[in-house]
């Protein structure tokens, strides 16, 4: 960088202009590809209001979303949260998209906007599209397009089915949103824009193929295998299978075409999210350290001023708080707090290591290459194997981590482990624990079905440390299920361990979603 | 990179999910309208605002484990005493040591809290409510015509011709005719000029005579004929009067005691917000009267107190002054609502009525009369303890077939029962009169 030509601030004052924006971005897309080396997609900057960026929280921050009244839900309450002044709004939401879509609002001031491009526009884009779970599960190319295709699908089904049936399956389809993600790939590569072609094809295959003479020609029972062995069964419905939409999709009797259709979309937007939920400490912690990076070069050459300068330290330190867990602000584990300090100190490890960190890292300590480890760690890690592999000793005294055990049949709860040298291990096994989906989330699976009887859906809950599911919500979510399915449903929930039944809940079908098909 | 300006981009893109959720929790939504009105100051009485919805009616359910029982372990930052090995007491309340930690999903399990907009507010508010047949069938009689195009007149005023239709039906018609067009008559003139030129005289006698023809024709068929003149053509319409004038009246005599004026007050609060929705411009006349009648501004009149006899019929004379001299009836859709103990000097109550069915009721789109009573003495609405002297002349009013409709009231919670049974939608031919 030539020193001579940068020593003129990029802003002086307060306000911005789309000039004073392409000047920012310029200097800070130098010192992100250059010094730093990211990566990233190619960016679009977008200049939002804030009634606009209320409208994008409503929607998970997508630009294009199918319409259901949860969404409005969401609305009222952000607008209400905000009106009260209860809760700020972001500076920006990034979309993980080709080009990647940042929305800035008109409100933020220009060291707000240099600080929200350093931090979406390079942080969270280049962690897009090197993380690998990312580059695993999502589509960036197709997923704008994919939305669309899904508003006008489901818009064209209100239209046709009437918007109380598209808003009972939606619903019922929300309900199991959170069991509609395959966790391990399968054969299909995820190619969103081949998933509008297939549906249109799918349909026209089954309008051309229909020919009721079929369900005349005799001998096709013979070659059908005999479902009522349960070996058979579960190789036919693919069981067990723990995504259940998909399932359902693929399975449920009584459905008709548009409605698997409608399951399918819900099943692949929750799949598109699946690996941010996975990777909130890195993504943030990656976009705070690149911000904070960026700032501070900017700050060295002379392009921000002092006054910017603070303005911006003013509100990272905001952004990184990490209150104790005694403080009355304290609403768990900041994932900025955690992220960006885990971050700095994979810099200090390669950078400045201490005896301790050479006996627990050394593969990186003191190799000199932070942004080289920083940007290995990004690309291949998610949160639980990076708490798991990176969260140092220091760390663990810096923040005063402690794990606690809460045993039901226990009077008191019992400190496990502290910031001591036999509590480090399982410190970070206890963290990485708390990040680790197929821990946090329940492990529900669809076990059988009941062919030759009463077409009764089995579903067992194996409840891991004897936590059972929120009996209220899984009445409900059940009910959904059966209404799905048109046939009662049991959920079991089962002791790993000793394969003993703790609780049980059954439900049956309501009249409604099934009967689209006759009408 | 591209920097695209959204800020113009059409707003509220969430609005259809929003009435997407209005529908979902309409149920929840008005009776959480109802009990904020209850709550609110008379002045804001219509204002968009805030109302809280029970958390679990616009649940979004999901599997997820329950907060609490079974084998737990929570990793806590700040650890300032704690050793390995340590017990302490789950905190009271919450079950781990999460202090303030949310449910699971992090979201809370207390009310739901939005805003509405005032129109959505009022929507609710006086949903199911309309005028009463009565009056509508007045309103339609109660009309300004306005001027419409309706198609095309052979007649009319020369400002009024419809060119573009005259000059069509002209060259129709000279095309029927087989009127010959100026430039084949050029044409002509010039090929028989030609002609002479070349010297075929024969030739060019046969061409001239050729063109006289078509000249005569031309002079006989005219361009434009009378017949082909239209013009447009404009029919009166019936425009329903698209404002109304509110009547408030008071008996503030000393038997009205503050409470009772608040009950009146809550009435004509309703009543203003009813006849906001229905016309674009309402004036509000407040008439206040003891024994003398008086027109008075809003503050004057629910806050000074007076003293003296009770003589309905002056408020009546004075309204039909004021109806005289600012609202004529054939413009302005007039309702009234007048709200006493009920007290009147009984030689007052022949003129009263009198008043009322020879002059006001003809005159007013809609009557109401509420008796404010005690809030001591509450009843439910429609029980009928001891007629005052007003309610049994009005009463007998009603029985002979006059449109007034009347109404007890002593609590403010009743308030709006009342309201809503006076204006609730009703079948064709049922009178909202009588309680």
């Amino acid at each position: 960088m030539n020193d001579s030509i940068v020593r003129i601030p990029l802003f002086e004052r307060a306000d911005w202009e789309f000039s004073t924006i392409q000047r920012a971005y310029d200097a800070i897309e130098t010192i992100a590809l250059g010094d730093l080396g990211l990566s990233v997609y190619p960016n679009q900057i977008e200049v939002i209001s804030t009634e606009q960026m209320l409208d994008a929280y409503s929607s998970v921050g997508m630009p294009v979303f199918y319409k259901h009244w949860s969404f409005g839900k969401q609305f009222a309450r952000n607008q209400g949260m905000y009106q009260a002044g209860m809760q700020g709004l972001a500076y920006e939401i990034v979309i993980n998209s080709n080009p990647c879509i940042s929305y800035i609002m008109e409100e933020n001031t220009a060291t707000m906007q240099a600080l929200v491009i350093a931090h979406a526009a390079f942080g969270h884009n280049h962690f897009f599209k090197n993380n690998y779970l990312f580059q695993q599960w999502t589509d960036a190319d197709g997923i704008l397009d994919y939305l669309e295709f899904a508003r006008n699908y489901i818009a064209s089904c209100e239209e046709r089915y009437g918007d109380a049936a598209v808003e009972r399956l939606l619903d019922a389809a929300h309900a199991l949103m959170g069991q509609a993600v395959d966790r391990y790939p399968r054969r299909r590569p995820a190619d969103l824009r081949s998933e509008q072609l297939r549906a249109r094809e799918r349909r026209d295959h089954d309008e051309r193929m229909f020919n009721d003479l079929w369900r005349t020609v005799p001998g096709q029972g013979q070659v059908r295998a005999d479902p009522s062995t349960e070996e058979t069964r579960r190789a036919i419905l693919q069981l067990p299978q723990e995504n259940i939409l998909y399932f359902l999709e693929k399975t449920a009797p009584r459905l008709a075409p548009w409605q698997r259709e409608i399951l399918r979309i819900v099943r692949q937007i929750a799949q598109y999210f699946y690996p941010q939920s996975q990777t909130k400490v890195m993504n943030e912690g990656c976009a705070t350290y690149v911000h904070y990076r960026i700032m501070n070069r900017l700050h060295e050459t002379g392009r921000i001023t002092d006054g910017a300068m603070v303005e911006f330290l003013r509100s990272h330190t905001n952004v990184v708080f990490q209150p104790e867990f005694d403080d009355p602000r304290y609403s768990g584990i900041n994932p900025y707090a955690l992220g960006f300090a885990m971050m700095q100190d994979i810099e200090r490890i390669a950078t400045a290591p201490t005896e301790e960190d050479r006996a627990w890292f050394p593969a990186i300590a003191g190799n000199g290459d932070a942004m080289g480890c920083l940007r290995e760690v990004w690309a291949n890690y998610r949160d639980e194997s990076f708490i798991l592999q990176y969260l140092s000793p220091r760390l663990i005294r810096q923040f005063g981590l402690f794990a606690i055990t809460d045993d039901a049949a226990a009077p008191e709860m019992r400190v496990e482990a502290i910031h001591d040298e036999r509590g480090y291990k399982r410190i970070q096994r206890a963290l990485a624990r708390q990040y680790d989906v197929s821990h946090i989330a329940p492990d529900i699976q669809v076990v059988d079905v009941d062919l030759a009887g009463d077409r009764r859906l089995i579903v067992q809950h194996r409840a891991r440390n004897g936590v059972l599911l929120d009996a209220r919500d899984a009445a409900q979510v059940l009910q959904h299920l059966a209404d799905l399915w048109s046939y009662d449903v049991l959920l079991k929930e089962i002791d790993p361990s000793g394969e003993s039944v703790l609780k049980e809940h059954r439900a049956s079908p309501r009249p409604g979603i099934a009967q689209a098909l006759f009408g | 990179m591209h920097i695209v300006d959204r800020r113009l981009n059409p707003s509220g893109k969430s609005l259809a999910n929003r009435q997407r959720f209005m529908r979902r929790a309409k149920a929840m939504v008005r009776k959480a309208v109802h009990e904020t009105a209850g709550q609110r100051s008379i002045t804001e009485g219509d204002e968009g605002g805030e109302v809280a919805l029970p958390a679990q009616g616009v649940h979004e359910p999901s599997l997820h484990r329950a907060g609490s029982g079974g084998m737990r372990e929570y990793l806590l930052p700040g650890n300032k005493r704690y050793v390995e090995g340590d017990t302490l007491p789950r905190p009271p309340g919450g079950e781990g040591g999460a202090g303030s930690e949310g449910s699971p999903d992090g979201e809370g399990e207390d009310d739901f809290r939005f805003a509405l907009s005032r129109d959505e507010f009022v929507e609710l508010f006086l949903e199911d409510l309309d005028l009463p047949d009565l009056a509508k069938r007045r309103l339609m009689e109660a009309e300004a015509p306005v001027w419409q195009r309706a198609g095309y007149a052979v007649s009319g005023s020369p400002s009024n011709l419809a060119l573009t239709r005259t000059v069509r039906n002209s060259l129709s018609r000279r095309i029927a005719l087989r009127r010959p067009k100026l430039d084949e008559i050029a044409r002509l003139a010039e090929e028989a000029d030609a002609a002479e030129a070349a010297g075929a005289t024969q030739e060019a006698a046969e061409l001239r005579e050729k063109l006289a023809r078509l000249r005569l024709r031309a002079s006989l068929i005219p361009f434009i004929d009378p017949l082909d003149v239209r013009y447009k053509r404009f029919d009166p319409h019936p425009r329903p009067v698209a404002q109304a004038v509110m009547f408030c009246l008071m008996d503030v005599s000393g038997s009205m005691t503050e409470h009772m004026k608040d009950l009146a007050k809550r009435f004509y609060v309703l009543l203003y917000i009813f006849l906001k929705r229905r016309y674009k411009n309402v004036e509000v006349v407040f008439i206040r009267h003891t024994h003398v009648a008086q027109e008075v501004d809003e503050e004057t009149f629910f806050n000074s107190p007076e003293t003296g006899g009770t003589v309905v019929s002056t408020a009546l004379e004075e309204m039909i002054r004021v109806i005289g001299e600012r609202y004529p009836a054939d413009s302005w859709n007039i309702y009234a609502a007048q709200a006493s103990d009920g007290d009147n000097t009984a030689s007052d109550n022949d003129r009263t009525a009198g008043l009322l069915t020879q002059t006001l009721l003809p005159a007013c789109q809609y009557y109401a009369y509420l008796e404010v009573g005690r809030d001591a003495d509450h009843f439910p609405p429609g029980f009928i303890r001891r007629e005052s002297d007003l309610w049994q002349t009005y009463a007998a009013l009603i029985a002979a077939g006059a449109p007034i409709a009347m109404r007890k009231v002593s609590h403010r919670r009743d308030i709006y029962p009342v309201f809503r049974d006076l204006f609730a939608r009703k079948d064709a031919g049922q009178e909202a009169a009588l309680s």
